[in-house]
C-alpha cells in the first residue's frame, strides 16, 4: 500500500467512488417517485449523444463530449414525454421505444463514421477505463502536496469532482422543495411549488451525472448507481434523512470493494489479469442490494399480511 | 438500389437470403410474444430478461472451455444464457413481490448488476487462452457475417415454438394483462401466468441474441406491439400485427443492410421498426395524431357554427373571425356579416332546439337522457319524433300579447 497504490489506484478509486455518490444521490429521489429506469434511459442515449458531438467537432475532446451527452438525454426526455402524450402510451413502453432507437442510431452512425483514429466504440461506452485513469507523475504520498505533480492528474478526477459537488449543492439547496414534492406532489401543488420544473431539474441533474460518470467509468456503473444504493437504503430506514446517508456508505461501499475486488481478487486467486473494475463495482453493489433485500429491517411492505410475505 | 432490391428478392447471396430469413422469422417471433408484456404494462422487463443472458454467455464458455470443449458451441453458450436469464427474471418477480422496492426498480438492478457481472466474466475469458478469439463481444450487439444455416434453424425452431406458446396461452394471458383480479377470481393462477409471458419473451430473447444482440431484441420485443396498438382496439389482433410488422421490420431492416457495407443488421433492423412506428403514430385511423388533429378541427368546428348560429338567433354580432369564415363557407351569411335566408332559417332551427332542450329537462327530471345534451348533439338524435313533438305542444306556438305590440 505505498507509492504503487498512490499512482495506479488512487485515483481510479476516487473516480470510482465520486461517481457513484453523484448516481446516487439523484437515484434516491428517481427511486422514490418510480422514475429509477430513467436513469437507464439516459445511460442509453449517452451513446448518440458523443458519437454526434464527435461528428461535428471531430475531436474527442471532453466538454463537446459531455454537451453531445447531455443534449442527447434532453432529446431522449422530451421524445419519451412527447410519445407518451401523442401516442397515449404507457411510460415504460414509450422509454422502451425511445432509447432502443437512439442507441440504434448512434451504432449505426459510429459504424457509418471513421473512428478507428480515436477511442470511441461501444464496448468502451459500455464498459468505461476506469483502469486506465492512473496518476502517472505520482511518486507516492509525497506527491499529493506537489504542484507539479497534481497538474498531472487525470482530467477526469476533477470533472467529476466538480459534478459531484454540484449534485450535493443542488441537493442541499432544494431539499425540502424535493421531498415536498415526491412524496406528496398534490400538496406541493397546492402550495404553490413549481412540481413539473423540480421533476424536470432533478431528471437534469441525474442526466448530468450520469454523463459526467459516464465519462470515466462507463454505462454500467451509471445504471447500477442510480438504482442499487438506494434501493438498498431504502430497505435499511423510512427516513429520507438517514436513506440518502445510507445510499451514500452504499456507493462509497461498492466503488471501493469492487475496485479491490476487480484489481487484487484475481490475484488472490493465483490468476495474473485484473478483471472490469466497473462490472465488478456494479456486482459488488447488487451483492448489497440482495443483502439488504433478505436482512433489511425496513424490507417488506407496510400492510403485507403474513401469509402473503412468507 | 439495385443491391438492395436483390436482397429483397434473396438474390444477394446466400449469407444474405439467410439472416433476412432469419431476422424476418426473429421479428415475427418477437414482435408476437412481446406483446403480452407491453399490454401488460411491463414492456421494460425485457430490457432486465436481455441484459441479464450476459453472464450466462460468459458462464457457458468459461464451463465448456473447461470441460475441455472449444466454448463456442452456439446451442451451448445459449443454453447459457437462457439460464441466467430466468434467475434475473425470477429475481425482477422475487424483489417486486417480496420487498416494498417498485418493479422498476428491481428491473434497473438487475440489469446493471447481471449485465456487470457480464462484463467480468467477459474480462475473465479475455486473460484465458482460448478466449481471445471467443468473439462473445459479438452478443452485445449481434453479428450477421458469419451466420450459419444452424443459427437459422435455431431461430425458425425456437421462434415458431414461442409463436406457438402465444397462440395457445392468448386467452389467460389476454385476461392476466386486462384484468389481473378477475382472472385469479376465476381460478387461473397469475403469477405463473405472468411467469410464462416473460418465459416467452426470455425464449425469443436468447434465440436473438446472436443476430441483433441483447441490447438490441429490447426493441424488437417493444416497438412491434407499440405499433401494432395504434392500429386495432382487440387485443387477438394486436399480436399477430405485433407479428407481421416485427417480420416486415426484420426482412426489410437485413435487406437495406445487405445493400450497402458498415450498416450493421442489428441497428437497421430496429431503425426500420422505429420508422413504423413513426408512420403509425401519425397516420394510424382512431389513435394516430394526424386523425386526433383532424377530430380536433371538426370538432372546433362544429362548435363555432353552433355557436354563431345562436348568435344570429339572437341577433347579436359575431366578431369572431372563424365563427364567421365557418359560416360565411355554408352560405349562412354574407360576407358583410348579415344572415342570409339559409342562416336565419338554420338560427331558428337552433334556437328552438335550446327551447325543446329546456323542455326535455322539465320532462325528463333524471339525466340520463337529457345528460346527453352539450350543445352539439342533434335534439332528433336523442329524442323520438313523437317525444319531440310532445315537446313541442309544451311550448306552444307563438302567442299574441297584450298592450301595444
Amino acid at each position: 500500500m505505498g507509492n504503487e497504490f498512490v499512482q495506479f489506484s488512487l485515483t481510479p478509486m476516487l473516480i470510482g467512488i465520486l461517481a457513484a455518490v453523484a448516481c446516487a444521490l439523484p437515484g434516491n429521489f428517481l427511486i422514490l417517485r418510480r422514475q429509477a429506469l430513467i436513469g437507464d434511459a439516459i445511460s442509453h442515449v449517452v451513446l448518440p449523444g458523443i458519437v454526434v458531438a464527435f461528428l461535428v467537432t471531430g475531436t474527442v475532446a471532453a466538454i463537446p463530449m459531455l454537451l453531445g451527452a447531455a443534449g442527447a438525454a434532453l432529446v431522449a426526455v422530451v421524445l419519451i414525454e412527447a410519445i407518451k402524450r401523442l401516442g397515449r402510451i404507457e411510460p415504460g413502453a414509450a422509454m422502451g421505444v425511445t432509447f432502443t432507437t437512439l442507441f440504434a442510431a448512434g451504432v449505426l452512425i459510429l459504424e457509418q463514421t471513421d473512428t478507428s483514429s480515436v477511442h470511441l466504440d461501444v464496448e468502451h461506452a459500455l464498459m468505461g477505463n476506469l483502469e486506465s485513469l492512473i496518476w502517472f507523475r505520482a511518486k507516492g504520498w509525497g506527491s499529493l502536496l506537489d504542484p507539479v505533480a497534481l497538474a498531472a492528474l487525470p482530467d477526469e478526477l476533477g470533472r467529476i469532482a466538480v459534478v459531484c459537488a454540484l449534485v450535493v449543492v443542488l441537493m442541499i439547496v432544494f431539499w425540502r422543495w424535493l421531498k415536498i414534492s415526491t412524496f406528496d406532489e398534490g400538496f406541493a401543488q397546492a402550495v404553490g411549488l413549481p412540481v413539473t420544473a423540480i421533476g424536470l431539474g432533478l431528471v437534469a441533474t441525474a442526466a448530468v451525472a450520469a454523463v459526467a460518470a459516464f465519462d470515466a467509468v462507463g454505462s454500467i456503473i451509471v445504471i447500477a448507481m442510480f438504482i442499487c444504493p438506494p434501493a438498498a437504503a431504502r430497505l435499511v430506514t423510512n427516513r429520507l434523512e438517514h436513506q440518502v446517508m445510507w445510499s451514500v456508505v452504499f456507493a462509497v461501499l461498492s466503488a471501493v470493494l469492487g475496485y479491490v475486488f476487480a484489481g487484487y481478487g484475481p490475484l488472490w486467486f493465483g490468476s495474473q489479469n485484473a478483471v472490469s473494475a466497473a462490472g465488478m463495482i456494479a456486482a459488488v453493489s447488487g451483492v448489497i442490494l440482495g443483502l439488504a433485500c433478505l436482512f433489511g429491517p425496513h424490507r417488506s411492505r407496510v400492510g403485507v399480511g403474513r401469509e402473503e410475505v412468507l | 438500389m439495385g443491391n438492395f432490391l436483390s436482397a429483397l428478392l434473396l438474390q444477394a447471396g446466400y449469407n444474405a437470403a439467410l439472416v433476412a430469413t432469419g431476422s424476418a422469422l426473429l421479428g415475427f417471433a418477437a414482435g408476437a410474444s412481446g406483446t403480452f408484456l407491453f399490454l401488460r404494462k411491463r414492456a421494460l422487463v425485457s430490457d432486465a430478461v436481455a441484459h441479464a443472458t450476459l453472464p450466462g454467455v460468459g458462464l457457458a464458455f468459461i464451463l465448456m472451455v473447461a470441460l475441455g470443449g472449444d466454448g463456442r458451441s452456439l446451442l451451448g453458450l445459449l443454453a447459457g444464457s437462457a439460464v441466467t436469464a430466468a434467475l434475473g427474471l425470477l429475481l425482477v418477480e422475487w424483489i417486486a413481490r417480496r420487498t416494498r422496492l417498485s418493479e422498476d426498480a428491481a428491473i434497473g438492478a438487475v440489469l446493471s448488476v447481471f449485465f456487470g457481472v457480464g462484463i467480468v466474466l467477459l474480462t475473465v475469458i479475455q486473460t484465458m487462452s482460448a478466449g481471445r478469439q471467443a468473439g462473445l463481444e459479438s452478443f452485445l450487439l449481434g453479428s450477421t457475417a458469419g451466420m450459419l444455416f444452424q443459427d437459422a434453424v435455431v431461430i425458425a425452431v425456437g421462434g415458431t415454438l414461442a409463436v406457438l406458446a402465444t397462440y395457445l396461452l392468448r386467452r389467460p394471458m389476454t385476461l392476466v394483462a386486462f384484468d389481473p383480479e378477475y382472472a385469479a377470481a376465476s381460478g387461473y393462477d397469475v403469477r405463473r401466468i405472468d411467469l410464462a409471458m416473460m418465459g416467452l419473451v426470455m425464449a425469443v430473447t436468447v434465440i436473438g441474441l446472436k443476430l441483433v444482440g441483447l441490447i438490441l431484441i429490447v426493441a424488437m420485443l417493444i416497438v412491434p406491439p407499440v405499433t401494432a396498438r395504434f392500429w386495432t382496439e382487440r387485443a387477438g389482433r394486436v399480436v399477430w400485427i405485433a407479428g407481421a410488422l416485427g417480420g416486415v421490420a426484420g426482412y426489410l431492416g437485413a435487406a437495406i443492410s445487405a445493400s450497402a457495407p458498415a450498416l450493421p443488421t442489428g441497428p437497421i433492423i430496429v431503425l426500420v421498426a422505429a420508422g413504423l412506428f413513426l408512420l403509425s403514430l401519425v397516420l394510424a385511423p382512431a389513435r394516430g395524431v394526424a386523425a386526433a388533429l383532424l377530430r380536433h378541427r371538426r370538432f372546433q368546428r362544429r362548435v363555432h357554427r353552433r355557436q354563431g348560429l345562436l348568435a344570429l338567433a339572437r341577433s347579436e354580432p359575431i366578431l369572431e373571425r372563424y365563427t364567421l369564415r365557418v359560416l360565411r363557407a355554408e352560405g349562412l351569411v354574407r360576407p358583410d356579416g348579415v344572415a342570409t335566408e339559409a342562416g336565419r332559417a338554420q338560427a331558428a332551427k337552433v334556437a328552438r332546439d335550446e327551447c325543446r332542450w329546456d323542455i326535455a329537462r322539465q320532462v325528463h327530471q333524471d339525466a340520463g337522457l337529457t345528460g346527453r345534451y352539450d350543445g352539439l348533439t342533434p335534439i332528433e338524435e336523442v329524442f323520438t319524433a313523437d317525444e319531440i313533438e310532445a315537446f313541442d305542444s309544451r311550448l306552444g306556438g307563438p302567442r299574441p300579447v297584450g298592450g301595444l305590440a
